[in-house]
């Protein structure tokens, strides 16, 4: 094949340039974050989806072709959210003895994070489809796109929106949590898990195990806590 | 290395499995992830093991490399958003303004009451009661 143009085609249409290219865009992210000491706007999913959404705009391949080989990674995200159990055991101590503070802040954290996103947004003027798309934000893409759509939403609008908010509480987490001058690992991870999920998660895995772990709880408990909120909340409005 | 991607994804598979059959709106990882923790308690319990030693083993090694690069998981589904941006359209500005608001206040919120119920039944029950 001496014709590049040739070279291109094969690649381009093949799984293995869009899988490689994916752990290569996120090696230099994360390369990015170390150096940066992980400061939090240096984030590394937010560098790596920019990068790789630039690279597809500019060689103009369709999704479709991108996520073939992308979804070797996309699929370990189930795994990868049974393997919380680890530090979960390890820390299983300091998880029983924080109970009551985390049952309550996941009730109280559930319903603000609805009704505060759906009255800003009505504030603005928005209408009800746009409402009910972005309720569930806080949650896992999965759980918040299926609320969406039984109540009437856009689940594309809200898979945007529930990534968009994945990376704000992982940017605003640290600078916020300093700002209080909150200190307890476990609270700041509980937080960033209930507000941002996975995306939250994997930026308190980063500071911290134990703030990881209570991240990962609060992602579980508030994506059940929603899907029950959420329909709730979008029949008063 | 195998064995605990078996472990993790039976897991995952039991979790699924559970959740459809009883149409639980929680995802189906996150069973498995209660199911594995279960399982490992279960099992320190009978072969005598210390579950505080579990990173040391051949699941625990699995885990950490999992969750020390849980962002990239992410990435390409966030890829497939940056293509559907467009569907946001004329609410931009309300939509910002929702998702920042709305993430700032849900933070302080539930960081705030949990220190505070923390506080309160620290007092509530003495220091060194605990097992």
């Amino acid at each position: 094949m001496s014709n590049p143009f040739a070279v291109w085609v094969y690649l381009s249409a093949s799984p293995l340039l869009w899988l490689t290219l994916t752990l290569i865009v996120w090696l230099f992210a994360d390369f990015l974050a170390r150096a940066a000491n992980r400061h939090p706007l240096v984030n590394p999913v937010l560098i790596s989806i920019a990068l790789m959404g630039g690279i597809l705009v500019a060689t103009g391949a369709p999704y479709q072709k991108y996520f073939e080989g992308a979804q070797f990674v996309h699929f370990l995200l189930g795994p990868a959210t049974v393997a919380i159990a680890v530090p979960l055991v390890r820390h299983r101590a300091l998880v029983m003895a924080n109970l009551l503070p985390m049952a309550a802040a996941l009730i109280s954290g559930a319903i603000v994070a609805c009704v505060s996103a759906v009255a800003i947004a009505a504030a603005f003027g928005a209408p009800r489809q746009v409402l009910v798309s972005i309720a569930p934000k806080s949650v896992t893409a999965g759980i918040a796109m299926a609320v969406s759509e039984n109540l009437g939403g856009v689940p594309a609008l809200t898979a945007v929106l529930v990534i968009t908010t994945g990376i704000l509480g992982a940017v605003i987490v640290t600078p916020l949590m300093n700002a209080l001058r909150i200190k307890d690992f476990a609270a700041r991870g509980f937080a960033v898990g209930l507000a941002s999920h996975g995306i939250g998660t994997a930026r308190a895995f980063a500071v911290d195990e134990v703030a990881g772990t209570f991240a990962g709880i609060a992602m579980g408990l508030n994506g059940l806590a929603t899907s029950l909120i959420v329909p709730l909340l979008m029949r008063w409005t | 290395m195998i064995r605990a991607l078996a472990l993790l994804l039976a897991c995952q598979l039991a979790g699924e499995i559970f959740a459809r059959a009883l149409g639980l709106p929680i995802p189906g990882p996150v069973i498995g992830l209660a199911l594995l923790a279960i399982g490992v308690l279960i099992h320190a319990r009978v072969t005598g093991a210390d579950p505080s030693k579990i990173e040391s083993t051949e699941l625990g090694r699995t885990a950490g490399a999992l969750l020390g690069s849980l962002g990239l998981l992410f990435v390409p589904a966030g890829v497939g958003v940056v293509q559907q941006l467009p569907v946001v359209g004329a609410y931009g500005l309300a939509l910002a303004a929702a998702l920042i608001g709305s993430t700032v206040l849900t933070l302080i919120v539930t960081v705030y009451v949990f220190l505070f119920v923390k506080r309160l039944t620290g007092k509530a029950s003495p220091r060194g009661d605990a097992p």
